[in-house]
């Protein structure tokens, strides 16, 4: 028998989404090794509260750390917190969403216990009983299965890959005291981008642009079919536009951006470079709208449109506005 | 300001990267290699604290094989003051990377230890902290905006929806994400001068790591992609085909 240890993540006393992508994909991880989920939450007020609906994705144990001082991410008291709860639950895996918040402190963990740490697993198989991930590597142009030579495994999962499956049961709620730390790094405070959409790594629709939409100005085309296919859709660009000065680096996609793996991609006016696709071939539906028919755009994409971006974006805007009316 | 800023020779972004027979290694030839983006970002911060604050120096510091001297001699023509190379052929143990960094960090003099985000080959991210949480030093990664003063620093962290700010006291860890900064390219007189700059050159043995490649694949096949049609008239078609084949509408 060996537990998983879930290291769920809040903001501001609120479950972060990839919490229950974390939690449920060490409920698969846990039934393969029939141990249990144990999932670890460090937050600020209401954080308990937040964390019971851990239940509803896996877990047995819910641990957690509630302290007005942990409303934002403090790297130094989740090392130390992880450090113990790793001590004392002996996990056979630890794992953590590659996150801002999890990449950080995974690594930090990592360093702190003196064991090595697989980031962004985007498979998790269990082999002569321990855990073998898979991982893109190169930006996604080729793929790693690595194996640990030690235990506990610290995995990092990507956002969006593995299924928030819900898998209820009656979860056990612990509380832990706040770690004394003398934090060096000190999070003072969040600033929330302009429009308080979904980070381009999570969201499960992805509309991006590239240098088609020839100005800045004609974002507001994408932003269209963005409203048009409903709060679960951002926008993302392609280097040349974010080089450019169109579009904020927070939204590139590729191998020097962000790679991303939505349900849904539409590339609108990208060719298709080298590190582009990179960063976007592990989406699971992808929409190109190129006019230049031998764009290597094509060669990725399920469904392609051949034509000028400027007549096609209006009228498939309007198009899903129709379908998802008469969806009511 | 001194600052220590740690790069990586990797394959360049535009570079296709093909599986070596084995499946153990990428196939290198014909590969063009290059400094690791991000760390251009890195460095180009260190270069401008040390010209903002009139003094200091910049020691650009490596872990790779011999031909990561030509990523160092790019380091010091964007006009780091010196480099260091500590010869391995590297692992894909974050931690044993960190380690050796943080141990050749450990005999010098700095006030910052810079980063690029993360090197575009492993994709690991993990070193920046790493070297941050073995020497108990303070660290802020994925950073698009920097302020020092004094002995105090505030960095600007680039989260999900939003960014996260940062105290800490120097000596510490940053690592760059692109929009820190706009890097320099070397000048002429830059790439001349950097011949004659202080180049280290060391063997270090790496800690043995604690995770095993077991194969590289190319990455899984995409279906057979389809052209729906041209123009205005192929839309419909496309919204059916989302709704009823794909059902992601």
């Amino acid at each position: 028998m060996a537990d998983i240890l879930a290291y769920a993540e809040t903001r501001a006393g609120a479950l972060r989404p990839v919490a229950g992508e974390v939690v449920a994909a060490a409920r698969a991880v846990a039934d393969q090794m029939n141990g249990q989920v144990v999932a670890l939450v460090v937050g600020g007020p209401g954080s308990a509260e937040a964390a019971s609906d851990l239940s509803r994705f896996g877990a047995d144990r819910i641990l957690v750390c509630e302290a007005e001082s942990l409303n934002l991410y403090q790297p130094d008291a989740s090392v130390e917190l992880l450090a113990s709860v790793t001590a004392s639950v002996s996990p056979a895996a630890v794992l953590f969403a590659a996150s801002a918040q999890g990449k950080d402190l995974a690594a930090r963990v990592a360093a702190r216990l003196d064991l090595a740490l697989g980031s962004e697993a985007t498979e998790i198989e269990v082999e002569g009983g321990s855990p073998v991930i898979s991982r893109p590597m190169y930006g996604g142009k080729a793929y790693g299965r690595f194996r640990f030579l030690q235990s506990p495994a610290l995995i990092s999962i990507r956002p969006n890959v593995f299924p928030a499956t819900a898998d209820p049961r009656e979860a056990v709620v612990e509380s832990l005291a706040a770690p004394q730390v003398t934090p060096t790094t000190r999070v003072v405070s969040i600033e929330a981008a302009e429009r308080t959409t979904l980070d381009v790594r999570e969201a499960p629709v992805v509309v991006a642009g590239g240098r088609g939409l020839q100005d800045a100005s004609n974002w507001q085309l994408l932003e269209d079919l963005g409203e048009a296919l409903g709060d679960d859709a951002t926008l993302g660009a392609s280097r040349a536009v974010v080089d450019a000065g169109w579009r904020p680096h927070s939204e590139q996609v590729g191998q020097t951006g962000k790679v991303v793996s939505p349900n849904l991609y539409f590339a609108v006016g990208i060719s298709g470079a080298i590190q582009h696709l990179a960063g976007m071939r592990t989406a699971g539906v992808i929409v190109a709208v190129n006019k230049d028919a031998e764009a290597p755009i094509f060669g990725v994409a399920n469904y392609g449109v051949v034509g000028d971006l400027f007549e096609v974006l209006p009228r498939l805007t309007e198009e899903i506005r129709a379908v998802r009316r008469s969806d009511g | 300001m001194r600052s220590i800023v740690c790069i990586k020779r990797v394959p360049d972004s535009e570079a296709r990267v093909r599986v070596a027979a084995g499946g153990m290694a990428i196939d290198a030839s014909g590969v063009k290699f290059a400094m690791n983006p991000y760390d251009e970002f890195a460095l180009e911060e260190a270069l401008r604290l040390k010209e903002q604050s009139g003094e200091g120096s910049v020691t650009a510091v490596t872990v790779g094989p011999d031909e990561a001297r030509e990523t160092l001699r790019s380091a010091l023509a964007m006009g780091a003051d010196e480099g260091v190379l500590l010869r391995s052929v590297g692992s894909f143990d974050g931690l044993a990377v960190a380690r050796a960094l943080a141990d050749e960090i450990a005999t010098r003099d700095y006030d910052l230890v810079l980063f690029g985000k993360q090197a575009i080959d492993d994709d690991n991210m993990q070193v920046p902290a790493m070297v941050a949480q073995l020497m108990g030093l303070p660290c802020a990664t994925v950073v698009v905006d920097l302020k020092v003063e004094g002995r105090g620093a505030t960095a600007t962290r680039e989260i999900e929806g939003g960014h996260e700010i940062v105290e800490f006291d120097l000596p510490g860890v940053v690592s760059a994400q692109k929009g820190l900064n706009e890097p320099r390219y070397p000048s002429l007189k830059g790439i001349m001068a950097a011949k004659r700059k202080p180049l280290e050159e060391k063997d270090v043995t790496l800690a043995d790591p604690k995770i095993e490649l077991l194969g590289l694949t190319p990455p899984p096949a995409r279906a057979e992609p389809e052209i729906v049609g041209e123009g205005v008239e192929a839309v419909p078609e496309l919204v059916r085909r989302l709704r009823e084949e794909a059902k992601v509408l």
